[in-house]
C-alpha cells in the first residue's frame, strides 16, 4: 500500500522537529543561559549558524531549546481539550435533550463567554506566571471546542442506521459511543486536532508575549518573536526565525493530520 | 424537436454511454427506463452539458436543430433553464432552505433576465398557482421546510416551467415521494406537458410509472439503448430479453411454501406512542403528539406479515418500540410471550429474537469495520462464539455470499450484497422473528426480486416470521401472508393480503390501491400469450 505524500511530508517535517527537540536536551551549539552581549545581533556564521539575538545568544540554540516550549504547551492543551471535550461532547450526544447535555453545552457557553487571555491572566494572577500555567488556560479552552465539534458530528452519526442495529443488539450507549461514533467522527477530530495545535503555539506565544507564558530565562518561539518586535527594522531576521519555525511545525503537523485522516478512512484507501 | 445522434461519453476513461440515438418530439413524453448505474442520468446531464470533469463525448446531441456539444458556455447557460428545465429526485435537498419559494422561483427569470424583479414576483406567483399551491394556501413567502415533500417537488417543478422550457428533464421525480403523492405529482406532469406543449424526458427505473406516463420508451442497460419504441407496443411485444426481465423482475413472485402456525410470536395490545410537542410558548405545554395510537396485531410463527403506510403513518415508530427502543406510552408488546420493554430493561435472551434489516444498504454499516465485526455485531447479546469466523461464514453462506467476503470493508459491496450482509447479520443468532424495514425499497428491481426469493427461501429453511413493512404494494403482496395498513398512527384495516388487495374495505386502502402506478392489464397479458 502507497503512504499519501502529504503524510510523508508532514511525518517528515515533524521528525526533524522532534529530533531538534530531542537533540536540545543533550547538546546545543552554545548554551542559551549565557549572554556575550559583545556577539550581538550578529549575522550568519561560521560560529553562529543561525546568527545571535540582541543579548548575543545563539539563535539556533534558542530555535531548539524555544521549541520545548512551545511543543510541549501545545501538545498538553490539545491532550487536555481531546481528553476532557471529547468524552463530554460524546456523552452529550449520547445523552441529546437531556438535563447531561444541557448541563455540559451551557458549561461550554460559560467557559466560550471569557476571553482566553482574561482567564490566562487570573490564573496567573493567583498561582504566578510560568509556562504551565500558559498550558492550563490553553488547555481549558480547547474542552469546549473540542466538546462542541465532538458533539455536532456524533449527533448525526447517531441518526444512521448501523447505531439502530447496535442498539437492537443491546449496546449501551457507551459502547456505540466507543465502537460507532468515535471511529467515524476521528477525521473531523485529527483535523480539529491539528488546527488547536496551530492555535496552541499562537497562543502560547500570544501569552508569553504579554508576560504570562514561559518566564526568561527560559526561550520560547513566542517570547523570540515578542522579544523581536523591537529590532523588527534592524533585524528582521530575529522574527523571521521563529516564525519560519512555527509555519513549518504547523505545516507539518497539518499535513500529518490530513495524511493519518485518509490513511485511517477505508474508503479513501480503497480509492488509492 | 431534441434528437441524440450516436452519443458515446467516457469518463476518465470509462466507457459511460455508447451509441446512444433517439428522438424526442414536441409535446411528447419520453420514458428513459433503466436500473441504477445504466447512464440514464448521464444522458440527461450530457444533454444539458452538466457532465462531471474528464468527460469526452462524442456524437451529436441537438435541440432545435443547434449542436449542443457544439456551444459555447455562455450559450449552454441560455439553453439552461430558458430551454430546457430540470427536476431532480430529492425534493428534499433541491431547495435552498433559507429562501422562500416565491424568491427561489422568481430567481430563475432573474439570471437570464426576461424579467424585473416585481415582474418576476408576479410570474412566480402564477407559476405556484399552475403547480397546485394557491397563493391563499401557499403564499410566496412560505419556506422549503414549511411544506411536504410533494409540495416542495411541485415548487421544483415551478422553478423548471418558470421560463417555460420546450424540454423538461424529470429525473426519477417521484422516486423520493409516497404512492398516493407520487400519483398527484405525475398527473401534475401530464397535464403540463399536454397544456404548455412542452416535451417531457421522465428518468425512472419504474416501469409501472413509464407505462402509465410515457409516449415513447427507452430501455437503457450499462450505457446502451436496449430497446425502444412507442409505450404500447413496445411493453406488448419486449423483444430484447433484457426488457422482459425487467418486466418479470418489477412483478416478480417468489415462491413462497410457508406455513405459519397458530402460534403467536408477537403480540401487540393498544399500544400507544406519544412525542412531546415542541413549545411554542413558554409557559403552555402542548398535547403531545401520538404518533402510534391504539395499535394491536398479532403476528403468528413463520407468517410473514405486511405493514403498509406512508410516511408519517407511524410504521417505523412502531418499529422501534417493536424492538425495545423506545418505551410506549400505552399498551404492551410481547415477543413470544415476553413483555418487551425499552432500553436495559429487556433482557438480552428476549432481544436475541427480534433482529432488523433497514432500508438504505449504504447507512446500516459502520463503514469502518470488516464484514465479519459487523456480522458478529449481535453476539454482544449472547457470549462470543469459540469459532466466530465459522458462524460468520455460516450465516453468509446462508444469504448466498462466498465466506472471503468476511475480510473485506462495506464499501467494496454492491447495494444487494450489502442487503444481504444485513440480512446475514440478522441471522447469525437464529432469531423468531425480522423485521425488515423497507428492506428492498431502495434496490434494483432484479437486485429485488433475488433478495425476495433469499428471503422466501430462507422463511421456508428457518421458519422465520418476517414483519414486512413498506409502502411499495407490490412487494408487500408478493410477499406477505396478511397485511395491515396504517394511516396516521392507527390500523385501518387488516386481513388475508390477497383479500385486501382485491377487496379493499377502508376507503384509505382503495385510495393507495388506485394511487399505484400499474401496467395495464391487457399489455402484459398478450406478452405472456
Amino acid at each position: 500500500m502507497r503512504l499519501p505524500v502529504q503524510l510523508v511530508l508532514g511525518a517528515a517535517l515533524t521528525a526533524i522537529f522532534a529530533l531538534a527537540v530531542a537533540l536540545s536536551f543533550i547538546w546545543t551549539p552554545h548554551d542559551v543561559t549565557i549572554l556575550t552581549i559583545a556577539d550581538k545581533l550578529q549575522g550568519p556564521s561560521g560560529k553562529y549558524w543561525l546568527g545571535t539575538d540582541h543579548f548575543g545568544r545563539d539563535m539556533l540554540s534558542m530555535l531548539m531549546v524555544g521549541a520545548r516550549t512551545s511543543i510541549a504547551v501545545a501538545i498538553v492543551a490539545v491532550g487536555i481539550g481531546i481528553g476532557v471535550g471529547v468524552p463530554l461532547g460524546l456523552m452529550s450526544a449520547a445523552n441529546r435533550g437531556g438535563l447531561l447535555d444541557e448541563v455540559i453545552m451551557r458549561g461550554n457557553d460559560l467557559i466560550f463567554a471569557f476571553p482566553s487571555l482574561v482567564i490566562a491572566i487570573l490564573i496567573t494572577a493567583v498561582f504566578g506566571p510560568s509556562a504551565l500555567n500558559a498550558i492550563l488556560a490553553i488547555g481549558i479552552f480547547n474542552i469546549p471546542v473540542f466538546a462542541r465539534v465532538t458533539r455536532g458530528a456524533a449527533l448525526s452519526v447517531w441518526t444512521l442506521d448501523y447505531i439502530l442495529a447496535a442498539r437492537t443488539c443491546g449496546k449501551r450507549a457507551l459502547r456505540i459511543s466507543i465502537e460507532h461514533i468515535l471511529p467515524n467522527i476521528a477525521n473531523l477530530l485529527i483535523v480539529q486536532g491539528t488546527i488547536q495545535f496551530s492555535l496552541g503555539i499562537l497562543a502560547e506565544a500570544g501569552l508569553s508575549y504579554v508576560g504570562l507564558g514561559a518566564q526568561p530565562p527560559t526561550p520560547s518561539w513566542g517570547r523570540m518573536l515578542a522579544d523581536a518586535q523591537t529590532y523588527i527594522y534592524n533585524d528582521p531576521r530575529l522574527a523571521f526565525l521563529p516564525g519560519i519555525a512555527i509555519v513549518m511545525m504547523v505545516l507539518g503537523l497539518n499535513l500529518m493530520g490530513d495524511g493519518l485522516r485518509d490513511l485511517l478512512d477505508p474508503r479513501i484507501r480503497r480509492e488509492r | 424537436m431534441i434528437s441524440f445522434q450516436n452519443l458515446t461519453l467516457a469518463i476518465h476513461g470509462t466507457p459511460i454511454l455508447n451509441d446512444i440515438s433517439f428522438e424526442l418530439g414536441q409535446g411528447q413524453i419520453f420514458g428513459l427506463v433503466g436500473e441504477s448505474g445504466s447512464g440514464k442520468s448521464m444522458t440527461a446531464l450530457a444533454l444539458m452539458q452538466l457532465l462531471p470533469s474528464g468527460s469526452l463525448v462524442g456524437g451529436h446531441v441537438e435541440v432545435d436543430g443547434a449542436d449542443v456539444l457544439a456551444m459555447s458556455e455562455p450559450e449552454l447557460c441560455t439553453l439552461r433553464g430558458n430551454d430546457i428545465g430540470m427536476i431532480f429526485q430529492e425534493p428534499m435537498t433541491a431547495l435552498n432552505p433559507v429562501q422562500t419559494i416565491g424568491d427561489q422561483v422568481a430567481e430563475t427569470m432573474l439570471i437570464h433576465g426576461t424579467a424585473t424583479k416585481s415582474e418576476a414576483a408576479v410570474i412566480a406567483r402564477k407559476m405556484l398557482d399552475r403547480v397546485g399551491l394557491p397563493a391563499d394556501k401557499f403564499p410566496s413567502s412560505r419556506y422549503p421546510h414549511e411544506l411536504s415533500g410533494g409540495q416542495r417537488q411541485r415548487v421544483c417543478i415551478a422553478m423548471a416551467i418558470a421560463l417555460r422550457p420546450k424540454l423538461l428533464i424529470a429525473d426519477e421525480p417521484t422516486t423520493a415521494l409516497d404512492v398516493t403523492t407520487q400519483a398527484q405529482i405525475l398527473e401534475l406532469l401530464r397535464e403540463l406537458v399536454a397544456e404548455e406543449n412542452m416535451s417531457l424526458l421522465l428518468i425512472t427505473h419504474d416501469l409501472a410509472v413509464v407505462a402509465g406516463m410515457a409516449d415513447h420508451v427507452a430501455v437503457m442497460r450499462n450505457g446502451a439503448l436496449v430497446e425502444q419504441g412507442p409505450t404500447e407496443q413496445l411493453f406488448k411485444t419486449m423483444s430484447h430479453p433484457y426488457t422482459k426481465q425487467l418486466f418479470e423482475a418489477s412483478s416478480h413472485q417468489p415462491n413462497r411454501t410457508g406455513d405459519p402456525q397458530e402460534i403467536p410470536i408477537l403480540e401487540i395490545k393498544n399500544a400507544v406512542r406519544e412525542y412531546a410537542a415542541p413549545r411554542r410558548k413558554l409557559f403552555h405545554r402542548f398535547a403531545p403528539f401520538r404518533a402510534v395510537n391504539d395499535v394491536s396485531f398479532t403476528l403468528m410463527r413463520g407468517e410473514s406479515l405486511g405493514l403498509v403506510g406512508e410516511s408519517g403513518c407511524g410504521k417505523s415508530t412502531l418499529t422501534r418500540a417493536i424492538l425495545g427502543l423506545d418505551p410506549l406510552q400505552g399498551g404492551e408488546i410481547h415477543l413470544s410471550g415476553e413483555p418487551v420493554l425499552a432500553g436495559e430493561h429487556m433482557p438480552a435472551s428476549l432481544r436475541q429474537k427480534v433482529q432488523i434489516v433497514f432500508q438504505d444498504p449504504y447507512g446500516s454499516f459502520n463503514p469502518r469495520h470488516k464484514v465479519q465485526r459487523l456480522v458478529m455485531e449481535p453476539f454482544h447479546l449472547t457470549k462470543v462464539p469459540e469459532n466466530p469466523r465459522e458462524h460468520v461464514a455460516n450465516a453468509l453462506e446462508t444469504v448466498g455470499l462466498p465466506s472471503d467476503a468476511m475480510d473485506r470493508y462495506i464499501h467494496e459491496f454492491s447495494g444487494g450484497q450489502r442487503q444481504r450482509i444485513a440480512i446475514a447479520r440478522a441471522l447469525v443468532l437464529h432469531p423468531e422473528l425480522i423485521v425488515l424495514d423497507e428492506a428492498v425499497s431502495a434496490l434494483d428491481v432484479s437486485i429485488r426480486a433475488q433478495i425476495l426469493d433469499l428471503l422466501a427461501d430462507l422463511q421456508t429453511r428457518l421458519g422465520l416470521s418476517y414483519l414486512f413493512i413498506s409502502h411499495d404494494l407490490t412487494v408487500v403482496r408478493a410477499i406477505t401472508d396478511r397485511v395491515l395498513v396504517m394511516q396516521a398512527g392507527q390500523i385501518v384495516e387488516q386481513g388475508p393480503t390477497e383479500k385486501v388487495f382485491t377487496t379493499p374495505s377502508h376507503p384509505y386502502t382503495q385510495q393507495l390501491l388506485d394511487a399505484a402506478p400499474q401496467i395495464p392489464d391487457d399489455w402484459q397479458e398478450t406478452k405472456h400469450a
